[in-house]
């Protein structure tokens, strides 16, 4: 038994190594998508171009300008005359924003009902989100320290305390900063580490059906659960080689900080390996051909992107949608993940998904296992 | 003698996932295999032929009919089977990333071979198979031929007591089918095996000792070559006519005539008598204005005799109206 098993293993690592070109891809596909990810990918939309209507052109609307620009939200690139015109700039892409201010705003500041227009580009949701909860937050922090200081001059100022009655202060846990990446990275690595081990698993079985071999072994000794597992630890050591490539350029590349244990990460990635295998196999059941395999990991692959909680949170999704989540390893690893890398919590506190994930791996092992065909039809 | 392969009523049925039509692939042979014997079943394709040998080797269960290789039952004994008999698919069913000596490892690995039988068979099936020299080539490189000749070495590995082949001479050109078949000879006479081959060329069934007919799924003769030869009715007469169809229609009709087969432009007639009726059938041809050449008297080859046969049948009218194209 150990002999034959010794005998797939190697013969398929052989296939592995010789075919450079798969090889690389396969290697490079994670490290290219984590550049595209830590470079493109920002969540947070800033320095936004915008186009500035000033009709008052005092120093109270040069002020709230300024207060605009401070926030790194808005850079104020062109002046013009109109609103007709600023929303021109808007149509030819020139400009994502425009803030209008009508005549007379000093004035009107000074009456208490002075107004100013922030339009936004509606075409891009970020912006629109970014821009408009941007021009909010500034014009009322401007708004209050307008007051203050007119309180302060009418001589209502207590000394030293606020004059605000209510103070947030908020305090972002785990990523204080709030940078994108640092709720990527953890989402990354379990997804590309399903999606490969899922895709090479099917393929490597469904080659053997496509190009016939499958005939000669059936006539040997081996058991169909020695060949599974045969073709499954090789890309059990491709799939951890590159969850390490991805940790390490996301911790000393891009500084993301990993603060929980190592070790145990390991641990839980390999019981996330073995249960998105065995989903890899059983897709290479169901598909007679390579590209019917591709496709349907490919398939696979677009749910655990939304629905596993990687990019859109899980809390707001309907029930049924969430169940459909839960059918997807990925989606109980992420917590996993996070829970290790972000929050640095040790098993305790995700034990439920451990659990979980063992359980579906060795429901897909068994079903795998009960539907490869030992015989040709 | 005891037999090595013994079938008794095999079926084989596929249905048509679309038209829900039935489909006998296998439709209830009875045969016979001695130990050391060389068996040919000959069919066009389409016959029957791979799905015989793929029961045989328990990877398609059979519908109705037991068969038994080594004495071990098809259906529940399928691993033994395995483990004393070899098979060698039609298809090229090696790795062809793989070089000709890492496939003989993986599958002399797999077959649970000690280092030591290792080392001392695989250099033995490289020279016997000839190919001690590129034992490094991917197998994807290797010509037609050689390809057939490394899967038979890799079926070899595990000392087989039968081996199944699967026309292993397709898609080989004619000087390596000759050293193929070579190669079976030795084995028979080195080893004692049973090789149980099935083949679309004709020539190829003279090299067996006894052959089978497969035509639709049925076995409408099994025997000796020569005696497969002998059931050609009367004597063998070829010519080449000038008009081949209006020849052949003609002489069908005419007097001590059994049988006309057509081969290219030559027609092969089945009479009752040669001598006599060769001046009549010149004769008769050159009544209608045509000109015969080479008209003379042959031997009556295993493709006659599969042809002759295989029309007897259809004409008994059991077969399906879907006739099958006589091999050329």
């Amino acid at each position: 038994m150990w002999q034959r098993l010794r005998a797939i293993i190697r013969k398929e690592f052989v296939q592995t190594l010789r075919d450079r070109r798969t090889l690389l891809i396969v290697l490079i596909y994670p490290i290219l998508l984590l550049f595209l990810m830590g470079y493109a990918v920002e969540m947070q939309v800033d320095h936004l171009p915008t186009v500035v209507v000033d009709s008052s052109r005092d120093q109270r609307s040069w002020q709230f300008l300024e207060a605009m620009e401070s926030s790194s939200f808005f850079d104020l690139k062109y002046y013009v005359q109109s609103e007709a015109e600023a929303v021109a700039e808007i149509d030819h892409g020139r400009a994502r924003v425009a803030i209008v201010i009508p005549p007379g705003f000093a004035a009107a500041l000074e009456r208490g009902d002075a107004q100013a227009l922030v339009v936004v580009d509606g075409s891009d949701a970020l912006t629109v989100q970014s821009a408009f909860n941007a021009a909010i937050t500034v014009s009322q922090a401007h708004s209050v320290d307008l007051l203050t200081r007119k309180l302060e001059r009418a001589g209502l100022g207590g000394k030293g305390a606020s004059l605000t009655p209510l103070d947030v202060q908020t305090r972002v846990l785990y990523n204080p900063d709030i940078r994108s990446l640092v709720f990527m990275i953890p989402g990354l690595v379990a997804l590309i580490m399903q999606q490969q081990a899922v895709s090479l698993t099917a393929l490597a079985i469904v080659r053997e059906r496509e190009l016939g071999t499958i005939e000669q072994i059936l006539v040997t000794p081996i058991r169909p659960w020695e060949l599974m597992l045969g073709k499954i630890l090789p890309n059990v050591v491709v799939t951890l080689f590159n969850m390490c490539t991805i940790l390490a350029l996301g911790v000393f590349w891009f500084k993301v900080p990993f603060q929980g244990n190592l070790g145990l990460f390991f641990g839980m990635a390999l019981l996330f390996i073995f249960s998105s295998l065995g989903l890899g196999v059983l897709v290479s059941t169901v598909s007679t051909n390579q590209r019917q395999a591709q496709q349907l990991s490919a398939l696979i692959q677009l749910p655990a992107m939304m629905l596993s909680g990687y990019i859109f949170p899980r809390a707001k999704m309907p029930q049924v949608i969430r169940w459909a989540g839960d059918l997807i390893p990925v989606t109980h690893f992420l917590q996993i993940s996070r829970g290790i890398m972000t929050k640095g919590v040790g098993i305790s506190y995700f034990q439920d998904k451990v659990w979980v994930l063992l359980f579906y791996g060795a429901v897909v092992f068994f079903l795998s296992a009960k539907s490869f065909k030992e015989r040709l039809e | 003698m005891s037999l090595q392969v013994e079938v008794r009523g095999l079926s084989k049925y596929f249905t048509s996932h679309r038209s829900g039509e039935v489909n006998r692939a296998v439709d209830g042979i009875d045969l016979d295999v001695q130990r050391g014997e060389t068996f040919g079943l000959l069919g066009a394709d389409g016959a029957g032929k791979t799905t015989t040998l793929r029961l045989l080797n328990g990877l398609l269960l059979p519908d109705r009919g037991v068969a038994r290789v080594a004495g071990l039952d098809t259906r529940k004994q399928a691993r033994e089977i395995h483990q004393r008999a070899g098979y060698m698919p039609q298809q090229f069913s090696l790795y062809g990333d793989l070089s000709a000596l890492e496939n003989l490892r993986f599958f002399a690995e797999v077959h649970g071979l000690t280092p030591g039988q290792m080392a001392q068979r695989i250099p033995r099936l490289l020279e016997f198979a000839r190919l001690s020299g590129l034992q490094s080539r991917p197998a994807a490189q290797l010509s037609g031929g050689m390809k057939k000749k490394l899967a038979l070495a890799c079926m070899l590995v595990h000392e087989p007591e039968v081996v199944f082949l699967d026309e292993p001479t397709l898609g080989v050109d004619p000087v390596s089918r000759r050293e193929f078949w070579t190669l079976l000879s030795d084995l028979r006479a080195d080893q004692g095996l049973t090789i149980f081959v099935c083949t679309p060329y004709m020539d190829e069934a003279e090299r067996c000792h006894r052959v089978g007919l497969l035509y639709e799924g049925r076995l409408i003769a099994t025997d000796t070559p020569q005696a497969i030869k002998r059931t050609v009715p009367g004597e063998l007469v070829e010519l080449r006519p000038a008009a081949l169809y209006e020849a052949r229609d003609l002489l069908g009709r005419a007097d001590g005539v059994l049988e006309v087969q057509t081969y290219g432009d030559l027609l092969h007639i089945f009479v009752d008598n040669a001598g006599r009726r060769m001046p009549e059938i010149e004769a008769a041809l050159q009544a209608q204005g045509m000109a015969v050449t080479g008209l003379r008297c042959i031997e009556p080859r295993m493709e006659e005799a599969f042809v002759s046969l295989m029309l007897r049948e259809r004409r008994q009218g059991r077969g399906p109206s879907a006739a099958q194209q006589a091999p050329t």
